[in-house]
């Protein structure tokens, strides 16, 4: 016991006296999530839209496939991208196996699906709205998907916190194409891992809080987002209390 | 009488195997406001969004006689306002973005088409914040900003208040006297009376009489059309 209270007591004292191994993980981690969760919106937020409003043959077949994606095992995610990076696969003259970039990729291809199936669902149900309005103003397709994008705005940054908590959460993927390499391509989840299995508690337990508190702010904004997304309809929290 | 400006002939539009509008054939000669009027489920709103070009008959054809090869400028507003969730500016904006590439002038249209409905200073408020009655005349101001040649109101005053009732009316007065040909539908007898120039009886999806206002109402000609004036039509 008194072990584990001296272990949480050193962990508070590296982040209070901001702990430059620590920053460096957690700074990387960041980069890499982040770089991955604009990468999967550059791609999702218009694929989800193109899905939503256009019957292009293959698509549900794509929605499905896209849905069953957001189940992806990162370890899997990681194998695959293993595969294709390595000396001997497809893009290995790269040389991109065991870099930052390796990672920001298989977070992409995590959160992408995420990003695209939400997106879809979203724009279809503001379409639903829009639609006649559209067809009688005549806007174009174009402009149809950059409007539902925006007018969605408020639905739909919560979906991408989302991706990024999938992103900063995930170990197996990071830790097959990353390496979990000192200084390189060790993040907060791969550190995590190792330094218990090393028995070096207090790095681990410091990189843990933080990424609990990483947790809890996401999931704060989302709460904050969603509370003024209401398009200043009435809410009815108060309804049991106003009884 | 004007020469027509949009015919009906013998439109006809189902939905799942039932006949909603049945063999409408009709000339929209009028240039001051044109009421579709009936009860509930009579195909008005379908008539609308016909003449509209919103859904396609099934058999039967709309056409526009004697208008310039790019048609008429036409408007559409409906019963729900169907609103962007953006200012009640960027609203009228987005309407005008595909008429006014201008910016500035874009800009000083949207503002005109806020004043004349009484919205200017509420231009910055959040479209979705908006009363009902605002917002049905934000729908309005986004329609006339287009400066339509035509312009469609379905059941403009249906949820409405009194108060709100009797903006609206004004406002669709005074699209009509800026020159527009406005096409409406409303259950409302009391509302046709006080704007119609021409009342199209519908029931049932089919239009049973059309007649000038003071024709209609003085001396309908079916018996359907005379029970709905009495109050007494049933579907």
């Amino acid at each position: 016991m008194n072990e584990l209270l001296e272990a949480c007591r050193r962990a508070i004292s590296l982040i209070l006296s901001a702990d430059r191994d620590l920053l460096e993980i957690v700074l990387l981690s960041l980069r890499v999530s982040l770089s991955a969760v604009f990468l999967a919106s550059l791609i999702g937020l218009p694929l989800g839209a193109c899905l939503a409003l256009f019957r292009v043959p293959g698509r549900r077949a794509l929605t499905i496939l896209i849905s069953a994606l957001m189940g992806l095992p990162p370890v899997v995610a990681g194998l695959v991208l293993y595969l294709i990076l390595s000396r001997s696969g497809p893009l290995g003259v790269l040389g991109l196996l065991y870099t930052p970039t390796a990672m920001i990729l298989v977070q992409t291809a995590l959160v992408l699906p995420i990003v695209a199936a939400l997106t879809r669902q979203v724009v279809e149900d503001l379409f639903q709205e829009y639609r006649e309005l559209f067809l009688s103003l005549r806007v174009s397709r174009l402009r149809a998907v950059a409007a539902l994008l925006w007018d969605g705005r408020f639905r739909l940054f919560p979906v991408l916190l989302a991706g990024f908590g999938r992103a900063i959460a995930e170990v197996g993927a990071v830790m097959i194409v990353g390496g979990n390499i000192d200084h390189l391509t060790r993040v907060m989840t791969t550190a995590i891992a190792l330094e218990t299995s090393r028995g070096d508690l207090s790095l681990a337990l410091a990189l843990g809080m933080i990424l609990l508190l990483l947790t809890l702010l996401i999931n704060t904004i989302v709460f904050l987002v969603r509370e003024v997304a209401g398009d200043g309809a009435p809410r009815n929290a108060a309804f049991w209390s106003q009884r | 009488m004007n020469a027509p400006w949009l015919r009906l002939e013998h439109v006809s539009y189902e939905l799942s195997g039932k006949r909603l509008i049945d063999d409408l054939a009709h000339d929209f000669c009028s240039n001051e406001i044109t009421v579709l009027l009936g009860p509930n489920g009579a195909g008005k709103s379908l008539t609308l969004r016909l003449c509209h070009g919103l859904i396609t008959p099934t058999s039967g054809r709309v056409t526009w006689p004697g208008a310039r090869p790019s048609g008429l400028r036409q408007a559409f507003v409906f019963q729900r306002p169907v609103l962007l969730r953006r200012s009640a500016r960027a609203n009228v904006d987005f309407a005008l973005a595909g008429h006014e590439p201008n910016r500035t002038r874009r800009r000083e249209r949207a503002a005109r088409a806020l004043e004349r409905v009484g919205l200017l200073n509420q231009a910055e408020q959040p479209a979705r914040t908006l009363s009902v009655g605002e917002q049905q005349r934000l729908a309005l101001a986004r329609s006339w900003a287009l400066e339509p040649d035509v312009i469609f109101l379905d059941e403009p005053t249906a949820s409405l208040d009194p108060a709100a009732v009797d903006q609206v009316e004004r406002i669709i007065q005074a699209i009509s006297t800026s020159g527009a040909k406005v096409v409406m539908t409303t259950h409302d007898l009391p509302q046709a009376r006080r704007l119609a120039r021409e009342v199209c009886f519908l029931h049932r999806g089919r239009l049973l009489e059309s007649a000038p206002s003071e024709t209609f109402f003085d001396a309908p000609r079916t018996a359907e059309a005379a029970s709905f004036i009495q109050g007494r039509l049933f579907w």
